[in-house]
C-alpha cells in the first residue's frame, strides 16, 4: 500500500494501526511527519497496543503539538494586543482559529504561521500597528513585495523580531488575480466573536475558506493535512447551508471537490447528492498521496502539473507568463 | 532509497538511506558494534540524495535530507558521504528531538557521575572526551548530551567522535589502539577524522548518569580556572541547546534544575594533557 494511503487509512480507522509491521510503522511516521500530521496521528492512535518505540514517538508528538498550540495561541494574543487599539474586526484563520475555538481539527494539529483576516480598507492600518509592535518584513525582494501588494490576498509576510513567528495578514481569501472572487466582506460580517474579542469565521465560511485554500489556490503541497481539517469541519458542522454559502463565494466546485476528496481519503460522510465524481478527482488523489516510505515527495510529473495549475488558477495567462519569466530569471525553479 | 541501514545511538534510533553505497558502507563499518533501533522503528530518518539523477554519477554531490531539514544546506562531495550521514543525524537531533533537553556538549562518566563539557566549536570538547575515554572514563558522547526533563539524568549519545584539525594527531597518539575512520580532507570544518567509541561506551550507552560537573573549557590559553555562577551557566547552556525554546516550560525546569544542582567551572588550557589533568582534579 502507498504509505500516504496507509496514513489516511490509519487516520480514518485507528484500529488499522494494530498489527502494523516495523517497516509500516516507520513509513507511517515518516509520511505523517512530512505531511505535518504526526500530532494528529498520535492523538488518533494513542492508547492502542503498539511497540514501545512507536508509543514513545506518539508521546513525543502529542507533547510537541500541545506546546505548538500554546505558542500559537500566545501569538494570536500578541497580535490581538497590537491591533486592539484600532478597534477593527480581526478574524483568526486556519490552525489558530481551530485551536482558539477548540474545534476538532485542532487536536494534535501542527500550527505554522498566524493567519488573520482584516477588512481590506484597513489593512494598511493593521500593517502599521504590527510594524510598531515588533513585526518586520520578510521579503527582501522588491519584485516580491510589490507583487504581494498589487495582486495578492494578503500582505507580504511579516515576522516578529523577538519571537521569530510569522504573521500573514489577509484581506480576502484568494489572490486578487484569481478568477474566483469570494466575498470577504460577507465573511467578516458573519464572523463570530470569541471571548477575547478575536473572531473566527462562521462554520460554513470556515469550510469554504479551507476548501478555497486547498483546491482553488496553491499546488496541494501538504494537502493531506488541509484535507483532514476539512474532514473534521464537515463532521463537526455538517452540510446545512453549505452549498448556498459556497455558491455565494463562487466556491461551489471547490467545496464539492473538498467534500468528495475527504470522503475518498478519510471516509467523511457526505450527502448522496454530493457524490458526483468528475474525471479530475483521481488525479487529485494521486497528487495528495504523492509520498514514498521516507516521506519524500514522489510523482514529479503530477506535481509539476499541479504547480502549473496553481499558477493558472491564480492569474491570467499573459500575467502568468510575465511572472514565471521574472521568477525564472531570478533563479527560481519548480522543485 | 537504494541503500539503507539503521542504527541506534544511545536512546535514539536512525534509519539512513542513500543513493550511493559508499556512505552506507562507511556507517555500517564504523557502527558495526551498535544495536538496531528498538522494535525496528527508528526515531528519525536521514536521506542522502542527488538533487538531479545524473548527479549520482557525474560529479556526485550528496544532499542531506530527512524528517527535519534546513533549506538550502550546501551539499558535500561523495568522498565526504560519511560526514554527510553524520551531519544528517545531528540535524535530526538538533531540529527534531523533543524527548530530552539537548545540550551541545561532550560528556564522560565515572562511578555513575557525569562530567559535561560544553563550549564553542574549537573549544576541544571532542578531543577532551576522546582523551578521557582513553584514560578509562566511560564516553557518553562528544557532541550531544540528552537531559531527561523528568529525572534530570544525563543520557548518552555516543556517536562517532568527530575529531577536527589539530585534535586528530592528539587523539591518534592518546588512543593508538583506537578504530579510526578515513581522513576527510577539505570539509566545511577543515580536516576531519572519526574515532569509534570504545566497546564500553557502546555497551553501556543505555545507562544514564547523574550530572556531577559542568565544565566550560577553552583551548589556547594559559591554564586557568574559575567558578561559574548558576546564572551564567544557565545562559550559556540556553545558547548551546537547540531545543530549549521548543521544550518551553519542560526545558526551563530541566535546565534550572541542572545549573542549581551541579557545580560549574570554566577552564582555560594550553594543551590537552593539561586539560585532562584539570578535569580529573575537579571531577
Amino acid at each position: 500500500m502507498n504509505p500516504a494511503m496507509l496514513l489516511a487509512a490509519v487516520l480514518r480507522d485507528p484500529a488499522r494501526a494494530e498489527g502494523l509491521t516495523a517497516p509500516e510503522w516507520t513509513a507511517l511516521f515518516a509520511v505523517a511527519r512530512a505531511e505535518q500530521l504526526i500530532g494528529t496521528l498520535a492523538h488518533r492512535i494513542d492508547g492502542l497496543a503498539m511497540p514501545p518505540a512507536a508509543a514513545r514517538l506518539v508521546k513525543d508528538a502529542i507533547a510537541s503539538a500541545e506546546q505548538g498550540r500554546t505558542a500559537a495561541l500566545w501569538e494570536a494574543e500578541m497580535a490581538r494586543r497590537a491591533l486592539a487599539p484600532l478597534d477593527m474586526p480581526v478574524v483568526l484563520l486556519k490552525g489558530t482559529a481551530y485551536a482558539a475555538a477548540g474545534l476538532s481539527p485542532s487536536v494534535g494539529r501542527a500550527i505554522g504561521d498566524l493567519d488573520i483576516l482584516v477588512p481590506r480598507e484597513r489593512v494598511e492600518e493593521a500593517e502599521t500597528a504590527l510594524l510598531a509592535a515588533g513585526w518586520e518584513w520578510v521579503k527582501p525582494d522588491p519584485y516580491d513585495d510589490l507583487y504581494y501588494r498589487q495582486w495578492m490576498h494578503e500582505l507580504p509576510p511579516l515576522i516578529h523580531r523577538d519571537r521569530d513567528k510569522m504573521i500573514d495578514v489577509h484581506h480576502t481569501v484568494l489572490p486578487l488575480t484569481a478568477r474566483i472572487t469570494p466575498d470577504a466582506a460577507a465573511m467578516l460580517a458573519d464572523s463570530i466573536a470569541l471571548e477575547n474579542g478575536l473572531r473566527i469565521l462562521s462554520p460554513q465560511d470556515m469550510v469554504c475558506h479551507a476548501a478555497a485554500h486547498l483546491f482553488a489556490d496553491g499546488d496541494l503541497a501538504g494537502g493531506m493535512r488541509n484535507l483532514w481539517d476539512i474532514h473534521c469541519l464537515l463532521g463537526e458542522f455538517g452540510f446545512d447551508g453549505l452549498a448556498a454559502r459556497a455558491a455565494r463565494h463562487g466556491l461551489g466546485s471547490a467545496v464539492a471537490r473538498a467534500a468528495r476528496q475527504a470522503n475518498r481519503l478519510y471516509g467523511t460522510p457526505i450527502p448522496e447528492t454530493w457524490r458526483v465524481w468528475d474525471s479530475m478527482d483521481p488525479l487529485f488523489v494521486r497528487r495528495l498521496t504523492a509520498r514514498d516510505g521516507w516521506g519524500r515527495s514522489t510523482r514529479k510529473l503530477v506535481q509539476l502539473g499541479f504547480y502549473l495549475r496553481s499558477h493558472w488558477l491564480r492569474m491570467p495567462p499573459l500575467m502568468l507568463a510575465r511572472h514565471l519569466w521574472t521568477k525564472y530569471r531570478k533563479g527560481h525553479r519548480p522543485t | 532509497m537504494r541503500h539503507v541501514t539503521a542504527v541506534r545511538i544511545g536512546p535514539i534510533g536512525f534509519r539512513i538511506g542513500s543513493h550511493w553505497r559508499g556512505p552506507i558502507a562507511a556507517i555500517e563499518d564504523l557502527y558495526a558494534g551498535y544495536p538496531a533501533p528498538d522494535d525496528g522503528i527508528p526515531d528519525f530518518n536521514v536521506h542522502l540524495f542527488a538533487a538531479r539523477p545524473w548527479r549520482r554519477v557525474l560529479r556526485p554531490s550528496v544532499h542531506i535530507g530527512g524528517d527535519f531539514v534546513i533549506p538550502d544546506a550546501a551539499p558535500l562531495p561523495l568522498a565526504q558521504g560519511l560526514l554527510a550521514a553524520e551531519m544528517g543525524m545531528n540535524l535530526q537531533m538538533a531540529l527534531g528531538l523533543r524527548r530530552y533537553l539537548l545540550l551541545h556538549a561532550s560528556a564522560v562518566e565515572r562511578d555513575g557521575r557525569a562530567v559535561l563539557m560544553t563550549g564553542i566549536s574549537g573549544a576541544g570538547k571532542s578531543t577532551l572526551a576522546a582523551l578521557l575515554m582513553a584514560r578509562g572514563w566511560r564516553l557518553m558522547g562528544d557532541e550531544f548530551v540528552l537531559i531527561d526533563p523528568a529525572t534530570g539524568l544525563a543520557h548518552a549519545f555516543p556517536r562517532l567522535i568527530s575529531l577536527k584539525n589539530e585534535g586528530i594527531p592528539v587523539a591518534e597518539q592518546a588512543v593508538p589502539q583506537g578504530r579510526f575512520g578515513p581522513m576527510l580532507l577539505g570539509t566545511p570544518k577543515g580536516t576531519l577524522r572519526h574515532l569509534v567509541p570504545d566497546a564500553r561506551a557502546v555497551s553501556a550507552m543505555a545507562e544514564p548518569a547523574e550530572p556531577a560537573l559542568l565544565l566550560f573549557p577553552r583551548f589556547g590559553f594559559e591554564a586557568a580556572e574559575r567558578a561559574v555562577l548558576p546564572s551564567e551557566a544557565f545562559v550559556r547552556l540556553t545558547q548551546s541547546s537547540t531545543n530549549y525554546v521548543n521544550l518551553a516550560e519542560r526545558g526551563f525546569e530541566a535546565l534550572t534544575r541542572l545549573v542549581r544542582s551541579v557545580p560549574s567551572r570554566a577552564i582555560d588550557y594550553p594543551d590537552a594533557e593539561t586539560a585532562v589533568g584539570m578535569v580529573e582534579a575537579l571531577a
